[in-house]
C-alpha cells in the first residue's frame, strides 16, 4: 500500500506540475505596461511554491512508503515529541518567504493601484449594467455631462441607457460607444460606475479588473502597448445574463483614435 | 476549582431516556446528537453533490435536456451555484466535523459524561434541522431559489427585482442562514463551556487531544463569526423587504429606480467575509485536528511538536479574523488596505506549513499502518499542501488582478477547505464508526472509495487553475459568448467526466456506511489501539459515556511506543509514565 501511495502521489504531482511549466494552459498573453512586471512576480510565485509544493508532496510520498509497517522487520518507532529547533527554524524560513514574496510583489501594487492616473491620460467613464457596457468619452470640453437616474432607458442603449442629460452643456459633446477604443502607448483612465448591481470589469489580455460598485465612481488606469482587439469580460455575478455580459477594447494607433472620435463626435451633431 | 468542576459534572446529569422520541428525536444524549447532525450532514452532502453533477452537465451541454430536470436555463444553473455552495458551506463542512463529530466525542475525550448544556445542545441541532428545511424549501417557491451565489453580495441579492429567484426563494435564503446562526452560536457556546469545565481530573488543556483542541478553537470562531452574519443577514432582511438601504446605494434596474439610497454594497462585503474568511477554518480545523491525530495514531508515534500544533491552532484562529479584506482586493476597497490584508493572509501561511512540517515528522521513522482512516489522513495532507500553495498567489493583490473570480479561485477553495475537510470528515468516519456503531467499516469498499476520492479530486479541480490562469471566470453559465473560452471546452469536459467517476465512487462509501452499520465485523472497544479516552470505554458508549465512573487522566495524548512501556501504546488513563523530555 505504502508503494502505491507513493506512485500515485508522485504521479499526481509531476502530471499536474507538467502543466504549468509546459504551459498548456497559461495567462493570455499580455498587452498593458503593468502585464510584464505582473507575469515576472507570477512567475516568481510559481516557481517557489511549485518548489514547495514538489517537495512536500514528494517528502509525503516517501516518507509514507518508507516509514510502513514491515511487521518484524520494521526499524524501531523513535519516540519523539518533536524538535523546538526545527519548528523555529521552519517557521522563520516560510515567515521569510511569505512576507519576501509579498514584498517583492509590492511595488507593482503601488505603482497601479496608489497613484492616479496622469493628467494627460485618455479619460473614458465606463458603467456596467445588467447585462451590457457602456463607454463615456468627454469629449472637446474635457467634462462628462451630468446624468440623471430618472431619465435612464435601458432599453434604448446608447446615451439614454447612461441617462445623459441634454440640458447640461457638457454633455453635449459626450460620445457614449457599445465599444472601448483607445489609443495604444497612452495611460488610460477608467471611471467605473455600475448602474444596478456590482459588476466587475476584466480585461485579460490588459491584467486589468476592478468591481464596478453602484454608488461609487472608482477611478483606475491601466496603459495598452499592443494595438488589437481585446474581450472585455464581467467577472463579477450581476445576475443571469452574467455570462454574456460582453465587450471589446480596441486598442489602434493615436491618428486612428483621433478620427474615430471625430468621426463619433460627427454623427453626434 | 476542583469542586467547581464536579458540580459543573453533578448539575447537568441526566438519567437514559426510554421512549423512542426521547432516545432518538429528541435527545438530550450529546451521541444521539451528534449522530443527528451527522446524518443532516450526509443527505446534505449528496444534495450539493447533485446540484454541482448538474451545474457540470450544463456547463459542457448547455442546451442538454436533462430526465425530470428538463432544459437548464442560465439562471437555473447560478441557482444551482448558490445552493450548492450555500448548503456545502453550511450544511456538511460546518455541521458533520463539528456538530457531528465534535458532538459525539468532544466530552467523551475530555472525560465527561456530556456537554454542559444538554438541552441547549438539543436545540441547536433542531435549530440546524430547521435551517435546512427552509433552505431546501428555497428551490419550491415561485421564482425558485436564488441566483445571487452563496457569498449573497448586494445590491444583486438585496432587491427583489435584480433576477429570479430574487423574490421569496432569497427571503428563505436569509431566514435559513440566520436560523443556523442561531443554531450554530448555541452550540459553539456549549463546546467552550464544556471545554473549560467538563474536564475529567488530570485532563490539563496540553494533555487534550489536538481534535478538542480544534474543536474548541473553532466554537470560539464561530461565536465571533455567526453573531455578526446573523445581524447582516438581518439588515438584508430589512432591506429587502421594509425598504431600508444598508447595503443599497441609488440603484436603478432596467432603468427603474428602486427607492433605495445611501447604502454601501461594500459593507456587505466586509461583514459577510468577517465571517466568510473565520468559517474556512471553523471547516478545515476539526480536519486538521483529525489529521493530527489520526497520523500520530497510525505511525505508532507521538505526534511531532504537540505544543507548535496548539499554538499554530490558535495563531490561525487569531489570525483568521483579520484577513477577510483578502476577498475584497479588486471591490473598490482602499488599495492600502489590501497591502495590509495581504501581509497578514500570507502570515496565515506560516502556521498551516508548521502544521504540515510537524504532520511529515510525525510520519518520519514512525511505523505506519495503512488503515482505512490514515489513508483518508495521508490525502488530507497532500491536499492540504496542494490547495494551501495555490494560497499565496491569491493573497497577492498583484496576482489576485487577474486571479481573482476566476476557476483559480474554486480550485484553491475546493482543494483546501472543500474536499481536505471532507476528507477529515471521511477519516474521522472510518475512525470513530466502530466505536459509534460497534462494528468496522469494510476495509476493501474504503480502499475503494480512497482511490476514486483522491485520484478524482485531483482530476477535478488540478484543472480548474489551469482554466483560471487562462481567464476562465467563475459562475459562468455557458462558455459560448466569449470567443477565447472556446479553447477550454475540451478541459471543461475532461473535469465533468471526473466529477462523474468521483461522484459514483461516493456510492460505495454510503453502502459500506450502512452494510457495516449492520453486517460488519464486531469491533472490540480499542480496535486501532489508540489512547485517548473514548477507546477506554464500552462500545457504543454508555449514556454516561462511562458506565458510572469518570476517569481520571494521567498522560498525554499520543504516547505511542514509550520506550520500556509493555505495549506500544499508553492509555490517557494509564497510570503516568515517566515523563520522556
Amino acid at each position: 500500500m505504502g508503494l502505491i501511495l507513493l506512485i500515485i502521489i508522485w504521479l499526481i504531482t509531476f502530471a499536474s506540475t507538467y502543466f504549468f511549466i509546459a504551459k498548456t494552459w497559461w495567462l493570455p498573453a499580455g498587452a498593458s505596461a503593468a502585464a510584464a512586471g505582473i507575469d515576472h512576480h507570477f512567475t516568481t510565485t510559481f516557481i517557489l511554491m511549485g518548489i514547495v509544493f514538489v517537495a512536500a508532496q514528494v517528502s509525503l510520498g516517501a516518507l509514507v512508503w518508507i516509514y510502513r509497517d514491515r511487521g518484524s522487520s520494521s526499524s524501531k518507532v523513535t519516540y519523539s515529541h518533536g524538535n523546538a529547533k526545527l519548528e523555529i527554524v521552519w517557521t522563520l524560513l516560510t515567515t521569510i518567504l511569505f512576507v519576501g514574496l509579498n514584498l517583492m510583489s509590492s511595488s507593482i501594487w503601488a505603482s497601479e493601484r496608489f497613484r492616479s492616473a496622469e493628467t494627460d491620460a485618455v479619460r473614458v467613464e465606463v458603467t456596467g449594467m445588467q447585462f451590457a457596457w457602456y463607454f463615456r468619452y468627454p469629449g472637446p470640453d474635457a467634462k462628462f455631462g451630468t446624468t440623471n437616474p430618472e431619465l435612464e432607458d435601458a432599453s434604448a442603449g446608447g446615451e439614454a441607457a447612461l441617462g445623459l442629460d441634454a440640458k447640461d452643456p457638457a454633455s453635449k459633446d459626450d460620445v457614449v460607444t457599445g465599444t472601448m477604443v483607445v489609443p495604444v502607448n497612452r495611460e488610460i483612465e477608467v471611471i467605473l460606475r455600475a448602474h444596478d448591481v456590482i459588476h466587475s470589469f476584466f480585461i485579460p489580455s490588459m491584467r486589468f479588473k476592478q468591481d464596478a460598485v453602484p454608488g461609487l465612481a472608482i477611478h483606475m488606469h491601466f496603459t495598452p502597448i499592443q494595438t488589437g482587439d481585446y474581450e472585455i469580460l464581467c467577472a463579477e455575478l450581476c445576475g443571469l445574463g452574467h455570462y454574456k455580459m460582453h465587450g471589446m477594447l480596441r486598442v489602434v494607433s493615436q491618428e486612428e483614435f483621433n478620427k474615430w472620435l471625430a468621426a463619433r463626435e460627427a454623427e453626434k451633431q | 476549582m476542583a469542586t467547581h468542576e464536579f458540580a459543573a459534572q453533578e448539575s447537568h446529569a441526566h438519567a437514559a431516556p426510554q421512549g423512542f422520541i426521547r432516545k432518538w428525536v429528541f435527545s438530550l444524549d450529546h451521541k444521539v446528537i451528534g449522530l443527528q447532525y451527522y446524518f443532516l450532514a450526509l443527505v446534505a452532502v449528496f444534495v450539493g453533490m447533485f446540484l454541482s453533477l448538474v451545474m457540470r452537465i450544463h456547463l459542457v451541454a448547455p442546451t442538454a435536456t436533462l430526465p425530470l430536470l428538463g432544459d437548464i436555463k442560465p439562471e437555473t444553473y447560478l441557482t444551482m451555484v448558490t445552493m450548492h455552495g450555500t448548503i456545502m458551506v453550511f450544511f456538511v463542512l460546518t455541521t458533520a466535523p463539528q456538530g457531528g463529530f465534535g458532538n459525539y466525542f468532544l466530552p467523551i475525550q475530555i472525560g465527561a459524561p456530556d456537554m454542559a448544556f444538554p438541552v441547549l445542545n438539543m436545540l441547536s441541532f433542531w435549530t440546524t434541522f430547521l435551517g435546512f428545511i427552509v433552505m431546501i424549501a428555497a428551490f419550491f417557491v415561485a421564482g425558485g431559489a436564488p441566483l445571487h451565489g452563496w457569498t449573497g453580495y448586494a445590491p444583486l441579492s438585496a432587491l427583489q427585482s435584480s433576477g429570479p429567484g430574487e423574490g421569496l426563494g432569497a427571503d428563505l435564503w436569509i431566514i435559513s442562514i440566520a436560523i443556523f446562526c442561531i443554531g450554530a452560536l448555541m452550540g459553539a457556546l456549549n463546546f467552550i463551556t464544556t471545554t473549560l469545565d467538563m474536564r475529567a481530573k488530570g485532563m490539563t488543556m496540553m494533555r487534550m487531544p489536538l481534535t478538542v483542541w480544534a474543536w474548541f478553537v473553532t466554537a470560539i470562531l464561530g461565536l465571533l463569526a455567526f453573531g455578526v452574519l446573523l445581524s447582516a443577514g438581518i439588515l438584508l432582511l430589512m432591506d429587502r423587504n421594509l425598504g431600508t438601504s444598508f447595503f443599497v446605494p441609488l440603484v436603478t434596474i432596467n432603468g427603474q429606480l428602486t427607492g433605495h439610497k445611501g447604502g454601501s454594497p461594500l459593507l456587505w462585503q466586509h461583514l459577510f467575509w468577517f465571517f466568510g474568511h473565520p468559517e474556512v477554518y471553523i471547516a478545515i480545523l476539526p480536519a486538521m485536528g483529525m489529521c493530527s491525530q489520526l497520523l500520530s495514531v497510525f505511525s505508532r508515534k507521538p505526534i511531532f511538536g504537540y505544543k507548535a500544533m496548539v499554538y499554530a491552532i490558535l495563531a490561525i484562529g487569531f489570525l483568521g479574523f483579520m484577513v477577510w479584506g483578502h476577498h475584497m482586493f479588486m471591490s473598490g476597497m482602499s488599495p492600502y488596505t489590501a497591502f495590509a490584508f495581504s501581509i497578514m493572509t500570507m502570515g496565515i501561511g506560516v502556521p498551516s506549513a508548521i502544521k504540515t512540517f510537524n504532520w511529515l515528522g510525525t510520519l518520519m521513522r514512525g511505523r505506519i499502518r495503512f488503515t482505512s482512516p490514515m489513508l483518508f489522513a495521508i490525502g488530507f495532507v497532500s491536499l492540504f499542501v496542494s490547495g494551501g500553495i495555490s494560497g499565496p498567489f491569491l493573497a497577492q493583490p498583484v496576482l489576485d488582478i487577474q486571479l481573482h473570480d476566476t476557476y483559480f479561485v474554486p480550485a484553491h477553495f475546493h482543494l483546501i477547505m472543500g474536499v481536505a475537510s471532507i476528507f477529515g470528515i471521511f477519516a474521522a468516519t472510518y475512525y470513530w464508526f466502530p466505536k459509534m456503531f460497534g462494528r468496522m467499516m469494510n476495509e476493501s469498499m474504503a480502499r475503494w472509495h480512497f482511490w476514486f476520492s483522491f485520484i478524482g479530486t485531483y482530476a477535478i479541480f488540478m484543472p480548474m487553475h489551469y482554466l483560471g490562469m487562462a481567464g476562465m471566470p467563475r459562475r459562468y453559465s455557458q462558455l459560448t459568448e466569449v470567443t477565447y473560452l472556446h479553447g477550454l471546452i475540451p478541459l471543461q469536459k475532461f473535469i465533468t467526466y471526473a466529477a462523474f467517476v468521483t461522484i459514483a465512487g461516493q456510492l460505495i462509501f454510503l453502502v459500506n456506511l450502512f452494510w457495516s452499520m449492520f453486517k460488519g465485523k464486531r469491533a472490540s472497544d480499542n480496535p486501532w489501539e489508540a489512547t485517548t479516552l473514548e477507546w477506554t470505554t464500552a462500545t457504543p458508549p454508555p449514556h454516561d459515556n462511562f458506565g458510572g465512573h469518570t476517569p481520571i487522566v494521567h498522560n498525554g495524548p499520543y504516547e505511542y511506543s514509550v520506550p520500556g512501556a509493555p505495549r506500544d501504546y499508553v492509555m490517557q488513563s494509564d497510570p503516568q509514565i515517566e515523563p520522556a523530555h
